[in-house]
C-alpha cells in the first residue's frame, strides 16, 4: 500500500506514436470520476474558503470581515479544548488499536494458529457493523441500569465505575472505536504480510534469527507502507470523531458537551447555532491541522525507510 | 517457541516447493514455511475473538427479549420468554412499517451510491493505470490530497452548496457525495496495473477493438476480484453512513436505517416519547445481517483483491 508513490512503481509507458490520442482516451476513463470529484470535494473546499471571509448577521445581513473568523477560531477556547481532547484520544487509542491489529495480523500470518480462518473473520466482523449500531450496542452494554455493567454490579455486589461518567467517557468511546476498526487494520496488515516473499524468512532463519527477530527485522519493515497508511487513516479518523460521541450523547448528556470534538462543535455551530460562516472556518482550520499531522506521519514513516 | 534447527541441505530441497505453506511436510520438520501450531497463541487469539464477538452475541441474545425482559434479565443470557419473532414483526410494522421504508432507502443509497462509486473508481483506476495523459500527475496529487481532507470538514460547505441547489432533503444529497471513493480509485489503480497486462490491450487494439470495447470485453473480467473488493468497501461505507444523511435529510421518509435506529433510540429520552429498546436492538440486528452475509459469501474475492492491492508494499 504505497499510496504515496504508486506513480513511480515501474508502470510501462504506452507506445510513443499514439500518445496524444491515448491521452484523450485516458481522460474518457478518468473524466467521470474527476467531474463528480470536483463537485463534492473541490467545490466545497473553495466554497468554505469563500464563506470563511464573511459574517452573516441577523441585523445587517452578510458582510465581508476579512480574517476575523480565523482570528476568532485561534482564540476560541472551546475549539482548542475539543482539539486537545481528540489529540489525547489519538495518542492513546491509535497505538492501542494498531498495536493489537498488528499482533493479530502477525499471529494469523505465523501459521501457528488452530482455526485461523475463523479468527480472521471473527476479528474482522465488527467492521461490517455501522457505527450507529456499534455505539448503540456498547451504549447499552455500558449502561449501569440494564446493561452488563449493571448486571455485574448486581451479581457481584460491587460498584464498577460508570463508563459513561465524564471522567471515563473518552476511554469508553476509545473502546468502541477500537472494537470497530481492529479488524479493518488487521486486514490491511495481514494482506501486506501475505505478499512478503517467504524466502526472506527462510534466509533470516539460516542466519540464525529467532521468531521475534524475524518479526522485528524482516516482517515489520516489509509492511512499513501499510503501517504508515493505516496510521494516517487512523489520525484522520480520530480528528473526525463524531458518530460515537454524538450518539452516546443521549445516554451521557452531562459527559458529552456540544463541543466535545471539533466536528461536534462545527455541527453544533452550523445547525443549532446558525453560525455557518464560522463553522466553515473551523472546518477549514481543522482540515489544515489534520493534513499537517497526516503529512508529518507520512514524512516520518518515509524517513525511517531510507 | 524455539527457532527450529535447519540445515543447508534441507533448504535447497525445500526451495523447489513453490508454496510450502500449504503443503504438508513429508517429515515433521517445523520451519518458517510449516511452523508448529501453538496452543498458547491460539488461546490469546481466542480472547481477541471473544472481544470482537461478545457485543454481537449480546445483540443476538437481546433481540430475543421483550422490553421487560431486557430490563430484568442478565445481559449475556436469554430471559424466559423467546420473543425474537414477535420483535421482528413489531420492528417491521411499528409506525406504519417505517423500518421497511428505511431499509429500502438504504438499499437505494447503496445500489446507486456504492454501485456508482465502484463504477467511477474502476473506470478511473483503469484509466490511470493504463494510459499516459496530460494532467495525470495532477489527478494523482489532488486525489491523494483529498484523502487527507476530513470528509466531515467538507460536510458543512457541501450542505450549504446542496441547499442552494435545492438538493437537501432529497436522496441525491446522500447519493452524489457517496459516488466518490478515493480509496476505491487508489485500489483499482494499483490492481489494474497488476492484473491487466498491457500486451493484452495492445493485442486487442491491433485487432481493431475500440478502447471502450477493449475495456469491457478484455479488461473488466480480469478486474473482477478488485471490483468485488471496492464494491464491498463502498457498500459498507454507504450502508453505514450516518453523518452525511444526518445533515442532509430532515424528512424521516428519506432516512437510511442508521438514522432511523438512532431516532428510535432517542425516542426514549424525548418528552412524551415511548421507549422502544426492543425494537432498537432487533432493528440493529436486522441492519447488520445483510452486510455480514455479503462479507461471508464474498470472502474469497475481497481478500484476494485486497492482497493484490498491497502488492507494492
Amino acid at each position: 500500500m504505497t499510496a504515496v508513490t504508486p506513480i513511480t512503481t515501474g508502470r510501462r509507458p504506452p507506445a510513443r506514436g499514439s500518445r496524444s490520442r491515448r491521452g484523450r482516451v485516458g481522460w474518457i476513463f478518468v473524466g467521470p470520476f474527476m467531474a463528480v470529484f470536483a463537485l463534492v470535494f473541490l467545490a466545497p473546499i473553495v466554497y468554505s474558503l469563500y464563506l470563511s471571509f464573511f459574517r452573516d448577521q441577523l441585523v445587517g445581513g452578510t458582510s465581508f470581515v476579512g480574517l476575523d473568523n480565523f482570528q476568532r477560531a485561534f482564540e476560541d477556547e472551546q475549539f482548542w479544548a475539543a482539539v486537545g481532547r481528540v489529540t489525547l484520544f489519538l495518542a492513546v487509542q491509535v497505538p492501542v488499536m494498531l498495536g493489537l491489529a498488528l499482533l493479530v495480523a502477525l499471529a494469523l500470518d505465523s501459521g501457528r494458529l488452530y482455526g485461523k480462518s475463523f479468527f480472521r473473520i471473527a476479528v474482522f466482523l465488527p467492521y461490517a457493523v455501522p457505527a450507529v449500531v456499534a455505539t448503540l450496542m456498547w451504549g447499552f452494554i455500558y449502561g449501569t441500569r440494564f446493561g452488563l455493567v449493571g448486571n455485574i454490579n448486581e451479581a457481584l455486589g460491587v460498584s464498577l465505575p460508570d463508563p459513561l461518567s465524564p471522567s471515563l467517557v473518552l476511554a469508553s468511546i476509545g473502546n468502541i472505536v477500537t472494537w470497530e476498526f481492529i479488524g479493518y487494520n488487521m486486514l490491511i496488515f495481514y494482506s501486506a504480510l501475505r505478499v512478503v516473499p517467504k524466502s526472506l524468512y527462510e534466509a533470516a532463519e539460516i542466519d540464525g534469527a529467532g521468531q521475534w527477530r524475524i518479526i522485528t527485522a524482516v516482517k515489520i519493515p516489509a509492511i512499513r507502507g501499510a503501517l504508515v497508511i493505516a496510521t494516517i487513516f487512523s489520525v484522520i479518523g480520530s480528528f473526525q470523531l463524531f458518530n460515537e460521541p454524538s450518539i452516546l450523547q443521549s445516554l451521557a448528556p452531562n459527559a458529552i458537551t456540544t463541543y466535545f470534538t471539533p466536528n461536534l462543535y462545527t455541527f453544533t455551530l452550523s445547525f443549532s447555532g446558525r453560525q455557518q460562516n464560522y463553522a466553515a472556518t473551523v472546518s477549514l482550520v481543522m482540515g489544515v491541522v489534520t493534513m499537517i499531522i497526516a503529512y508529518a506521519v507520512q514524512l516520518r514513516g518515509m524517513r525511517k525507510e531510507a | 517457541m524455539s527457532a527450529p534447527s535447519f540445515t543447508a541441505e534441507q533448504t535447497s530441497r525445500r526451495s523447489t516447493h513453490r508454496a510450502p505453506a500449504t503443503r504438508r511436510a513429508p517429515r515433521r520438520r517445523h520451519t518458517a514455511g510449516r511452523p508448529r501450531r501453538s496452543m498458547v497463541l491460539t488461546l490469546l487469539m481466542g480472547l481477541t475473538a471473544l472481544y470482537a464477538l461478545m457485543p454481537l452475541a449480546w445483540l443476538v441474545i437481546n433481540a430475543t427479549k421483550t422490553q421487560k425482559g431486557l430490563l430484568d434479565s442478565f445481559g449475556l443470557w436469554f430471559s424466559g420468554d423467546f420473543a425474537l419473532w414477535d420483535n421482528i414483526s413489531q420492528t417491521l410494522t411499528y409506525d406504519d412499517g417505517i423500518f421497511v421504508r428505511w431499509f429500502l432507502n438504504t438499499l437505494l443509497y447503496v445500489v446507486v451510491g456504492a454501485g456508482g462509486a465502484t463504477f467511477l473508481a474502476v473506470l478511473g483506476g483503469y484509466g490511470l493505470a493504463k494510459f499516459d495523459f496530460a494532467g495525470k500527475r495532477a489527478v494523482f496529487a489532488t486525489v491523494i490530497g483529498a484523502v487527507a481532507v476530513p470528509a466531515t470538514a467538507l460536510a458543512v460547505p457541501t450542505f450549504l452548496m446542496f441547499s442552494k441547489m435545492g438538493l437537501t432533503n432529497t436522496p441525491w444529497a446522500v447519493i452524489i457525495p457517496s459516488l466518490i471513493s478515493p480509496f476505491g480509485l487508489y485500489l483499482m489503480w494499483v490492481f489494474a496495473a497488476e492484473a491487466v497486462p498491457t500486451e493484452l490491450l495492445e493485442a486487442a487494439r491491433m485487432d481493431g477493438s475500440g478502447e471502450l470495447r477493449t475495456f469491457f470485453r478484455v479488461a473488466l473480467p480480469l478486474l473482477t476480484p478488485g471490483i468485488v473488493t471496492v464494491l464491498l468497501f463502498t457498500m459498507v461505507q454507504t450502508w453505514n453512513n450516518y453523518f452525511l444523511p444526518l445533515i442532509m435529510i430532515k424528512n424521516p421518509d428519506w432516512y437510511p436505517l442508521t438514522l432511523g435506529l438512532n431516532a428510535w433510540n432517542q425516542q426514549a429520552s424525548t418528552a412524551g416519547g415511548q421507549p422502544v429498546f426492543n425494537l432498537v436492538i432487533t432493528g440493529s440486528l436486522l441492519t447488520i445481517v445483510p452486510l455480514i452475509i455479503a462479507f461471508l459469501l464474498l470472502q474469497r474475492y475481497w481478500q484476494s483483491g485486497l492482497a493484490a492491492g498491497s502488492v507494492k508494499g
